[in-house]
């Protein structure tokens, strides 16, 4: 092969994957761009201080809006990560650091089981569990939904990241006599903690634009509740519901919901990235 | 065995007389107990038929059978291979942990087995440290971290034991000066010799009976390998020490006894001027002249 064909073969495939990658930027772009024109007028003042209420607010044009479901986003998904993160950790630590432990397996069986899980069937599952058993829907069994949707990511991530922190560090702690849970939790642990805030991360964001669990969960209300053991809006469920009211009004709010639930997920990754860069400074110093 | 009592003899003989002499650091003064006529040195570790297998059919070592004396420095000494870092791994149960690496025949500290059934390996590690071949600080910790990590585990919480502490294992191990202005900066921006004193002095604050030193200077300049092997020759008094060297000029400074290892077979153990100068085994005598040659 001649230098020059070299070259060209080079620059072929250096086009292709520019021209690849703007397929998929531009739609997301095309999404984002759609999501803003149709909703960016109804973020007005009262979007951001206003319930709900019932439609015939919005029909008679009185202050209406979303501040109760982007509270109860914020708590609902806060308290399921509160949830899932000892969870998804300690598990991402038995399939990393406990291999040859007899509950290893199970527990990679069961992540791998969950992750490919639709989304819906978690509702389902808290529903079983939460709803039936304390007597009907809450923030809390919402909680428990998206709990189940963060585990198996922050497991994943987790054991993934441990499994590449090298070797020798856990050598190295168990030479000066320390046990083995203190080298995972004080040297291992540490030292991969960029990973697992990203993957904490990648779980939150996921689980926040998830409607389907909380339909049969936390279910929605159209009124401000701080009560994990009511009812509670959130973002994702009440864009479905408003997506399908007959009302006209109720649709336009839906789009700016949609914006705000965009720059939820933004701004998540956006903070995160600073923290990890900041985390990878420090260890990498 | 007859070998190393007869050369224990004959050290004696020479200390007796020479009493100020030979070794400079040995302080003057009154005989230590070992000096006593009637006394042999102690056994602090040994091995008996020491086997660790990786995989099915890979030996690292076969059969090593092998004293280490107390106080005193053992090298061990072997083209590459042939199994020195694997026989010094077994010795503080560092294998456990290893996939498919299979440990047989027997390792004792103080006449216990270590590897009996009920022996913790945790306290066995406690009491017999490691510095390993290639320099592993604890990245994400400072260098002060690094060196107390192992003394606050211990329930060492007050902070002028620590610092005490701190400095005087740096100083040992010859770091203090580098690095006394940066004690906060990660571990990981040491150079590569500076990380592995770090870990020298990592291994020696928690203030080990036996300590294992997988090649601990072959990453060092002419220098920082002087003041190591001055520490060695000074913490002989108060510790057993085993160190690994490609270096036989290292091997016959520092070291009492030198054991020979080929193949993963410990070949020949004995005093180490008489297995420089005299060696049994001709396959000693080979490589010690492939070396020197
Ligand atoms: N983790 C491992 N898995 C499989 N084989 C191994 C492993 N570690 C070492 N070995 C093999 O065991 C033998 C002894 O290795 P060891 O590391 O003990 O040699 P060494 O004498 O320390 O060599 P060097 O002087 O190069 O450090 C070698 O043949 C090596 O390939
Ligand atoms: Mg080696």
């Amino acid at each position: 092969m001649t230098l020059r064909t070299r070259y060209l073969r080079d620059r072929t495939i250096e086009v292709a994957l520019v021209l690849l990658t703007l397929l998929v930027v531009v739609p997301l772009f095309i999404i984002i761009l759609y999501v803003i024109m149709n909703g960016f007028s109804a973020l007005n003042f009262s979007f951001f201080t206003e319930e709900l209420g019932s439609p015939a607010r919005a029909m008679q044009g009185r202050p209406t809006g979303l501040m109760h479901s982007i509270i109860g986003t914020i708590v609902i998904d806060l308290v399921a990560l509160v949830m899932a993160v000892p969870f998804g950790i300690a598990t991402g630590i038995m399939m990393s650091e406990y291999q040859e432990h007899p509950f290893a397996p199970v527990a990679r069986l069961m992540t791998s089981t969950l992750n490919g899980m639709p989304a819906v069937l978690m509702g389902l599952l808290a529903y079983a569990l939460v709803v039936k058993n304390t007597g009907g829907f809450s923030a809390l069994a919402g909680s428990v939904a998206l709990a189940f949707v963060m585990v198996p990511i922050i497991a994943r991530t987790t054991e993934s990241v441990l499994r590449v922190t090298p070797w020798n560090l856990r050598e190295a702690g168990l030479s000066l006599g320390l046990p083995r849970w203190k080298v995972t939790t004080a040297l291992v642990l540490p030292a991969a903690r960029a990973g697992v805030v990203t993957g904490i991360l990648i779980a939150f964001a996921r689980a926040a634009g998830e409607a389907a669990p909380l339909l049969l969960t936390s279910f929605g209300n159209n009124y401000l509740s701080f009560n994990l053991t009511q009812p509670m809006d959130t973002l994702p469920q009440r864009l479905y519901s408003l997506a399908i009211s007959p009302y006209k009004q109720w649709h336009a709010m839906g789009w700016g919901g949609a914006i705000i639930l965009l720059l939820f997920v933004m701004v998540t990754f956006f903070v995160g990235r600073l923290v990890i860069r900041k985390l990878e400074k420090e260890s990498h110093a | 065995m007859s070998t190393l009592e007869r050369s224990t003899e004959q050290k004696q003989a020479e200390w007796y007389a020479n009493p100020a002499g030979g070794r400079s650091e040995q302080p003057a003064g009154p005989p230590e107990p070992l000096e006593n006529a009637a006394a042999q040195v102690p056994v602090r570790m040994s091995a008996e038929g020491l086997t660790v297998r990786y995989g099915v059919s890979t030996f690292g070592i076969r059969d090593v059978t092998m004293a280490l004396y107390d106080r005193k420095v053992t090298a061990l000494i072997g083209p590459s291979g042939c199994g020195k870092s694997t026989f010094l791994r077994a010795l503080n149960r560092m294998h456990d942990l290893g996939r498919d690496i299979e440990v047989t025949g027997d390792a004792f500290l103080d006449g216990e087995s270590i590897y009996a059934p009920g022996v913790d390996p945790v306290v066995v590690r406690r009491r017999v440290g490691m510095v390993f071949q290639k320099p592993t600080p604890f990245p994400t910790k400072s260098i002060y971290e690094n060196v107390c990590a192992g003394l606050r585990l211990v329930g060492m919480r007050k902070r002028s034991l620590l610092d005490e502490a701190v400095e005087k294992a740096l100083t040992s191990a010859a770091l203090w000066d580098e690095v006394k202005d940066r004690l906060r900066s990660p571990g990981g921006s040491l150079s590569g010799g500076q990380q592995q004193r770090l870990c020298i002095a990592r291994a020696l604050a928690v203030e080990p009976e036996v300590l294992l030193m997988d090649e601990p200077t072959s990453s060092l300049d002419p220098n920082a390998t002087m003041r190591i092997e001055q520490l060695i020759t000074q913490l002989k008094r108060q510790v057993t020490i085993v160190i690994v060297t490609h270096n036989m000029q290292q091997a016959r400074r520092v070291s009492d006894y030198t054991a020979f290892f080929y193949l993963g077979e410990m070949v020949e153990q004995a005093d180490t001027h008489e297995l420089f100068t005299a060696p049994k085994e001709s396959r000693t005598q080979e490589y010690l002249h492939g070396t020197f040659s």
